[in-house]
């Protein structure tokens, strides 16, 4: 008895190192804001709010959607907060959804942020704790072995990395909205920043920001009000997933977990997806670290294992070189990374596209996209589907 | 099969079959949140003979804050084991809020079961400290207000409203450590009367150490099921009839604090009013804000209230109003009432409510 149910409003803000200018409720209230009149309503239209981030300690704040209450415009609604590590802003979006789909909301405005500068997200990944292992090396000491592990499986030249680099800082050169704008960004320049976690560069790792991304997903009679009030069309949901394995056992394939996969064909068979690189029309994947789009490639079934970097070194997921499956058209992760809302932002991104109003990164007649987010360390995974045409 | 209740929330019924909860205790130093959640997660799956892999989704509650590491949650997973992967969602929120995201994904209809659970352990750190954390980052966190100075403001509020003493708090103190007599989780019982309660110090005036909730450390689980499958699992389920949660400002001085707006307007939309209730579950860590539940549900003077004990018999930080809907729920099944009401709340001064309505058929 599930109900349609689309994205109808979007939100978001400008990505930046320090945004000093504005509290975390300044912050917050800029995406709902824009957000919600993007839909053509008011905040008296919203039925429910949904809070996702990463880790409280990456303000200091315990619980801050209880502070931001007032800022979100969800004093006397229900109000929820997610929190399932980098896919988050992903799960916060699916769990908004569903209030949705399952018919007991029309219009529920979902919300997902970070102000990093705020504190310190290195500290806050590798506070030490009884009986376990610190992370001292923050989350890409963590991934630098498992990309090994990738490059050595799959045969990867050592240059597709650094590729995947240039290419989301070129197409993060056409979206107003991205952290880092590099126009001088070249192989060169990746090659040459310096080495952090072998073999993934400075310029290869995700940036840390502040900011803010905010949705209203309605009801399909919500969705017609919209599309009429506002003149944009609506991006209907055609699938949405979530899928998490342990942290750690002996045989858990970290390059390509099974999480990842089963979370995709769960998706797959919703959304009636059969071949993911004819299917879709681009998407929108959680690419942190450079490395992690063939691998993503691989494990989302764009192409066979171990082919996945055959399809970045080829051009095929590059807007800018009219790739047949362009991915990360914003400029991913690796342009704009407010942790919590990294994942929201995929998701948002992909609403943009299928409502044609990407701008200059749009991708011509999207019709279909996916959006993903992974976390931890790659065992938690949130996927959708969005689409033009009404499921 | 005995049929199903009329719904106010939802479309599909949705019963609560089984509930475990540890032992709460001042202090568990010799287990970690997994090595705690493992027998619990194994007892609410053994009450009702099923294991991990026969349910379709997963929903934990519990907040990083308390072990002061980022991803608790991650590592608590692991008490379940899920290999091969599961669908599993996680809300940094007391468990009942977990339950609230899994009776949602039910009412879609795709899956027929879910687990939900929740931890936290008050015992590593300062829970003052940490909870003055939870507060406005720029205006009232730097002044480091403990949870009990704001609660005794919010009961001094009341006072001078006359619509409630010093004696009444002893009185709901005194029943519910009474009651937690009966109750073999409970961490503080005692058969005191409220004149001897009334002769303590004050911890922060108008509050007495009766009047304030344990430390605990503690965890919970349950397991839910949709429609025939809920009476597969359980002779008499507890169904969700009704079931809402609102959240009011952070600033407490643009509150009333004596009263409970959130709570009684969760409390319309559940329906707890549509008929008669046998008993209520109260997540009120002080005594006073059990007065003002009371008063904000519209309970008659027949109601039991927490007859558990409630949070002031044990109050395991984010599992402590997932377990009012389990202890609720197991009167359901005994038979010993029909229709009851299970209540969660969370933030200072009872910023944020949910409210159960559970009924037997």
């Amino acid at each position: 008895m599930s109900e349609r149910c689309a994205v109808i409003g979007i939100g978001q803000t400008v990505a930046k190192s320090k945004r000093e200018d504005v509290s975390i409720a300044g912050l917050v209230r800029e995406a709902v804001v824009m957000a919600v009149e993007d839909a053509g309503l008011t905040f008296a239209d919203i039925d429910a709010v949904v809070v996702g981030k990463a880790p409280d300690m990456f303000e200091g704040v315990m619980m801050p959607e209880l502070y931001l209450a007032g800022a979100l415009g969800a004093v006397g609604k229900p109000m929820m907060r997610v929190h399932t590590a980098g896919s988050v802003g992903g799960s916060t979006a699916i769990v908004a959804s569903h209030l949705v789909a399952s018919g007991i909301h029309d219009r529920v405005l979902t919300v997902a942020f970070e102000k990093q500068s705020d504190s310190d997200a290195m500290w806050a990944l590798s506070v030490p704790q009884p009986f376990s292992s610190p992370l001292l090396a923050g989350a890409g000491g963590y991934f630098a072995p498992i990309i090994r592990a990738y490059m050595h499986r799959s045969g990867a030249p050592r240059d597709v990395g650094m590729k995947v680099a240039v290419k989301d800082r070129l197409h993060a050169l056409k979206n107003p909205y991205a952290h880092l704008h590099l126009p001088d960004i070249s192989l060169q320049m990746v090659e040459d920043s310096i080495m952090l976690w072998d073999p993934l560069h400075y310029l290869e790792s995700c940036p840390s920001s502040d900011g803010a991304a905010a949705m209203v997903i309605g009801s399909e009679r919500a969705a017609a009000q919209a599309e009429t009030d506002t003149g944009r069309r609506p991006a209907w949901i055609h699938g949405m997933a979530m899928r998490s394995e342990p942290t750690m056992f002996a045989g858990r394939d970290q390059v390509n977990p099974q999480a990842g996969r089963d979370c995709a064909a769960d998706l797959y068979r919703q959304a009636g997806i059969s071949d993911p690189r004819a299917d879709f029309d681009m998407a929108e994947v959680y690419v942190p670290f450079s490395w992690y789009e063939p691998m993503w490639l691989e494990n989302l079934g764009f192409c066979a294992e171990g082919d996945g970097w055959k399809l970045t070194e080829a051009g095929a997921t590059s807007l800018i070189d009219g790739g047949d499956i362009p991915w990360n058209c914003s400029g991913g992760v690796l342009s704009s990374n407010p942790i919590g809302a990294s994942g929201m932002l995929r998701f948002l991104e992909t609403a943009l596209q299928i409502r044609g109003e990407a701008g200059e990164h749009q991708v011509p007649d999207a019709r279909r996209a996916l959006g993903q987010a992974y976390g931890g360390g790659s065992q938690f995974f949130s996927m959708w589907v969005v689409a033009v045409d009404k499921p | 099969m005995s049929g199903f209740p009329a719904l106010t929330s939802g479309h599909r019924p949705v019963g609560v079959v089984s509930f475990a909860q540890h032992d709460n205790v001042r202090r568990d130093g010799e287990h970690n949140d997994v090595e705690m959640l493992l027998p619990v997660i194994a007892e609410v799956f053994g009450n009702v003979g099923i294991t991990k892999d026969d349910v379709g989704f997963i929903c934990s509650g519990s907040t990083d804050y308390l072990v002061g590491g980022p991803f608790s949650f991650v590592g608590a997973l692991d008490a379940v084991g899920v290999w091969p992967p599961r669908a599993e969602s996680h809300v940094e929120m007391d468990g009942a809020w977990a339950l609230y995201e899994a009776w949602v994904l039910l009412q879609e209809g795709e899956i027929d079961s879910a687990l939900v659970y929740s931890f936290g352990r008050s015992s590593p750190g300062n829970l003052s400290e940490i909870l003055a954390l939870q507060l406005d980052p720029y205006y009232m966190a730097p002044l480091w207000p403990d949870p009990c100075s704001l609660a005794a403001l919010q009961a001094q509020a009341l006072i001078d409203t006359g619509r409630a003493s010093e004696a009444d708090f002893a009185a709901v103190a005194a029943r519910a450590r009474r009651s937690a007599l009966g109750n073999p989780k409970a961490q503080l019982a005692y058969d005191r009367s409220p004149e001897e309660l009334l002769r303590e110090d004050y911890e922060v005036a108008p509050l007495r150490r009766h009047a304030l909730p344990p430390l605990t450390d503690g965890c919970a689980a349950i397991v839910l099921a949709a429609g025939d499958r809920a009476y597969e699992l359980c002779e008499r389920p507890a169904f969700i009839t009704g079931i809402d949660h609102r959240v009011e400002t952070h600033a407490l001085g643009a509150r009333d604090l004596t009263r409970s707006a959130s709570t009684t307007l969760a409390g319309q939309k559940a329906g707890v009013g549509k008929a008669g209730v046998d008993v209520a579950e109260l997540h009120a860590p002080f005594a006073h804000q059990e007065l003002i539940l009371v008063d904000a549900l519209g309970l008659a003077d027949d109601v039991e209230v927490s007859p558990s004990g409630g949070a002031l018999a044990a109050n395991p930080i984010m599992s402590a109003g997932l377990i009012r809907i389990g202890e609720a729920s197991t009167r359901i099944w005994s038979g010993l009432a029909d229709r009851a009401v299970a209540h969660a709340t969370s933030g200072p001064c009872l910023q944020q409510n949910l409210v159960c309505v559970l009924e037997g058929v």
